[in-house]
């Protein structure tokens, strides 16, 4: 595949080494002077410096005939622009733009992104999973469908050690999907399965039952 | 007519006023409170601090009920940005964009944007002064 690689900052320039480590052909499009020679230097002769929202820029990488084109620059606006002018000038089949505010995830999508990837969010997903306490981890979001894959944890005091699934109260919609226990058993849970201590129960749900997902699980 | 100006630079200052002095109402948006320095001291519109590419901040300024926005800044991607917010989320019926970059501009403009790229409009200008 051919990937264009807009932005050469840190999130950049570790995509673009794992890219190219992938076997893909990959050139890095970035402003920068100093960031393009050290690039060059570090990773061979893979970087372009210009401006990648530029139509010329794109047009003399050869954008035209590019699978991807990913931009990770730290500014939403150019990661934009840069994909649009990919997308609907040069018809590049699969954009993906990085973005800061996680509020422009729906902006983007409409105006022709075809997947963002909100920093912001993963960070907080991230910290969240580490935070102990939190019984309910985002493990991801199929967007399109409006749908969240999550875990919860049943702590040893839960009121629901030891009743089967069927007993529970679940919310209409929501689906569990599996169970995996301490030794690391998975188990794909039916009516009679006994919820133990310390399971973690990957659900499937949509964000507005998320709460009453997580109160039913660990009978809070 | 109710105007929103993204960008209070020289144009965005000047423009202001001239609506303001007609009878519009007008609201003015600058990431930098020290830009309204611009405005004329009987400036009767609205001057608000806050960054255009922000939804938040185009509500609060009261995209939702306006007439027209314009973004004025420095920034080709800002503006283009803003400009899109304006008529695809809060579909104001006219949307004007400056864009310097004349490629830019013409990509924005197919893709149904009303834009103005003033190197393209001056170059044009200069031009038609020295051949006459």
């Amino acid at each position: 595949m051919y990937i264009i690689v807009v932005g050469g900052g840190r999130v950049g320039y570790y995509l673009t080494r794992a890219l190219l480590g992938e076997g893909h052909e990959v050139l890095m499009v970035e402003k920068d002077a100093a960031i393009c020679e050290t690039v060059n230097d570090e990773l061979g002769s893979i970087c372009f410096r210009g401006d990648g929202c530029e139509a010329a820029t794109l047009a003399e990488v050869g954008t035209d005939r590019a699978d991807m084109l990913v931009a990770v620059t730290g500014d939403d606006e150019d990661n934009l622009v840069a994909c649009q002018v990919a997308k609907y000038k040069f018809n590049v089949p699969r954009t993906i733009a990085r973005i800061r505010n996680p509020r422009n995830e729906v902006l983007f999508k409409k105006l022709g992104v075809d997947v963002t990837i909100s920093s912001t969010n993963i960070i907080l997903e991230s910290i969240e999973a580490e935070v102990p306490t939190h019984p309910l981890i985002h493990l991801m979001s199929i967007r399109d469908k409006g749908l969240e894959i999550v875990e919860v944890r049943i702590p040893p005091d839960s009121a629901t050690v030891g009743k089967q699934v069927e007993e529970l109260a679940l919310p209409q919609g929501v689906v569990l999907a599996l169970i995996i226990r301490k030794e690391h058993r998975p188990v794909v849970p039916v009516a009679d399965t006994v919820l133990e201590a310390e399971d973690q129960v990957i659900a499937v749900t949509s964000p507005e039952l998320e709460e009453s997902l997580r109160t039913t699980l660990i009978g809070a | 007519m109710r105007v929103v100006i993204m960008g209070c630079g020289r144009v965005g200052a000047r423009l202001a006023g001239l609506l303001d002095t007609d009878g519009h109402s007008v609201t003015i948006l600058d990431v930098n409170s020290y830009s309204f320095r611009r405005l004329s001291a009987d400036f009767k519109g609205t001057a608000l601090v806050g960054n255009g590419i922000d939804e938040e901040v185009l509500k609060k300024a009261g995209l939702e009920g306006a007439d027209v926005f314009l973004s004025l800044t420095q920034g080709d991607n800002r503006n283009i940005m803003a400009a899109q917010i304006a008529k695809h989320i809060f579909n104001v019926p006219r949307v004007i964009c400056r864009i310097y970059d004349p490629l830019r501009e013409e990509l924005y403009r197919t893709l149904g944007l009303e834009t103005i790229s003033p190197t393209v409009v001056f170059a044009a200008m200069l031009k038609e002064k020295l051949e006459g």
